[in-house]
């Protein structure tokens, strides 16, 4: 998966992110916008796994099954690339 | 070690500057905005505005010009816009002209000589660079070399849009102004006969190209290079289509057609072009208008001051390219009522001038 793009977003701790190449911004939550800055800064799915376990109540399971929901949705704003 | 681009300093510059297009409004004119971002670089000195209505609203705003002259409309012809434009200067020299309005421009450019005489100087294209970038001459001119532009075509006769029939949604264009999105045959035929009445033929058939729409203020020097580019993406669109609200973008790819499109024009001075880049990620020229938009403060704001390197190059300055935009930075228009006394409509319709300072 291609993640450059989330690497020129700019991201405020409001949840408010702007995407300067095409003009378009958008708003996450809390929990969106944490995946969406460890993704900018490289990590992989199972490292963000292990950050997310370590921060929050969360299994596995629950985790890769909303990971993948959030990256659909990523991908539908073309933000990263499968 | 080269320094970092400055914007120009106008402060210390003597020199008296007019600027046409002061409406502003529904459908804005760049004036204001121009003389917003002249004054912005520190310029002390006299700026005049040239109308053509004394309904523009910048004559009405206590701090935005010194002097006023009503002008005849373009289609007077040159007689009678050099004959008043030599009434004008034996008042009050004129050092710099910025003509912002599409339908004025090509007078500008054939009248330089004369208007050098007069001692008033423009940063202007040549006539055949104005010419390339007609509306109706885009598609043919851009495709061969490289840049894409929607299909288009000319028609003169109403019949002529039956052969699209099976095209549509299509745009459908007047020569000079005016836009629309044509969902079906019927609704081609009313906008054509709307267009006809108000602007003329021939109108222009386009095919539709779905995805988002750039802006982009740019100041050509001449010479295929440019002095200055600020890309904005519209985020408040007026029922009429304009945008009233937008956003600096820093795009490469869109940065990279916009600097082909003014190498292959040698563009001299202002213009903004219109760009939509299509789903499959491919970039089309709509537009190029020959003059600053009415968000041009944008440029200034965003930390390149075009209208004021416009000034300068215009007087024979050398200029190094402006500084980068900032991304990011945002426009909303806002408007606001003028109060003043009826006499100074008064003044401008009597007398076709007003002195204010």
């Amino acid at each position: 998966m291609d993640y450059r793009k989330l690497t020129n977003l700019a991201m405020n701790d409001n949840g408010f992110i702007f995407d300067p190449a095409s003009g378009y911004s958008y708003t996450s939550n809390e929990t969106g916008l944490y995946i969406m800055k460890l993704l900018a800064q490289g990590l992989n799915r199972d490292a963000i796994c292990q950050e997310f376990m370590a921060e929050y109540e969360v299994n596995e399971d629950n985790f890769n099954s909303d990971f993948e929901h959030y990256m659909l949705m990523l991908e539908a704003l073309a933000l990263v690339e499968f | 070690m080269a320094g970092a681009a400055q914007n120009p300093d106008l402060s210390s510059l003597k020199a008296t500057i007019a600027v046409t297009g002061l409406k502003t409004g529904d459908n804005p004119q760049p004036g204001v905005a121009v003389i917003r971002s002249i004054r912005a670089a520190g310029f002390q000195g006299r700026i005049i505005g040239l109308i053509y209505d004394s309904m523009e609203s910048g004559i009405y705003l206590e701090d935005l010009v010194d002097e006023v002259y009503q002008m005849p409309y373009p289609s007077a012809g040159a007689e009678a816009f050099l004959a008043r434009m030599e009434y004008i200067v034996s008042r009050q020299k004129i050092d710099v002209i910025i003509p912002n309005l599409d339908s004025e421009v090509i007078l500008y450019i054939r009248l330089q000589d004369e208007l050098h005489k007069m001692g008033i100087k423009t940063y202007l294209p040549t006539e055949e660079c104005f010419l390339l970038r007609d509306k109706t001459r885009l598609a043919s001119y851009f495709p061969p070399r490289g840049i894409l532009v929607p299909d288009t075509m000319l028609i003169s006769d109403a019949s002529q849009i039956l052969g699209s029939r099976d095209n549509f949604p299509m745009m459908i264009k007047g020569s000079y102004y005016e836009a629309y999105k044509a969902n079906n045959y019927e609704e081609a035929l009313k906008y054509f006969y709307e267009i006809e009445s108000r602007w003329g033929l021939p109108i222009l058939l386009q095919k539709m190209i779905y995805g988002d729409e750039y802006n982009i203020v740019i100041v050509g020097d001449g010479e295929g290079g440019i002095l200055g580019m600020v890309p904005q993406k519209k985020l408040v669109i007026t029922d009429k289509g304009k945008g009233f609200g937008g956003v600096v973008i820093d795009n490469p790819e869109l940065k990279e057609f916009a600097t082909k499109v003014i190498a292959l024009l040698k563009w001299r001075g202002p213009c903004e072009l219109e760009v939509m880049r299509g789903l499959g990620g491919l970039h089309y020229l709509i537009e190029i208008n020959p003059r600053f938009p009415a968000w041009v403060r944008l440029a200034e704001g965003s930390g390149q001051n075009q209208p004021a390197a416009v000034v300068l190059k215009a007087l024979g300055h050398e200029l190094a390219e402006l500084p980068a935009c900032k991304a990011g930075t945002l426009f909303i228009r806002h408007a606001e009522d003028i109060i003043t006394d009826i006499s100074v409509m008064g003044e401008v319709s009597a007398k076709s001038e007003l002195r204010r300072r």
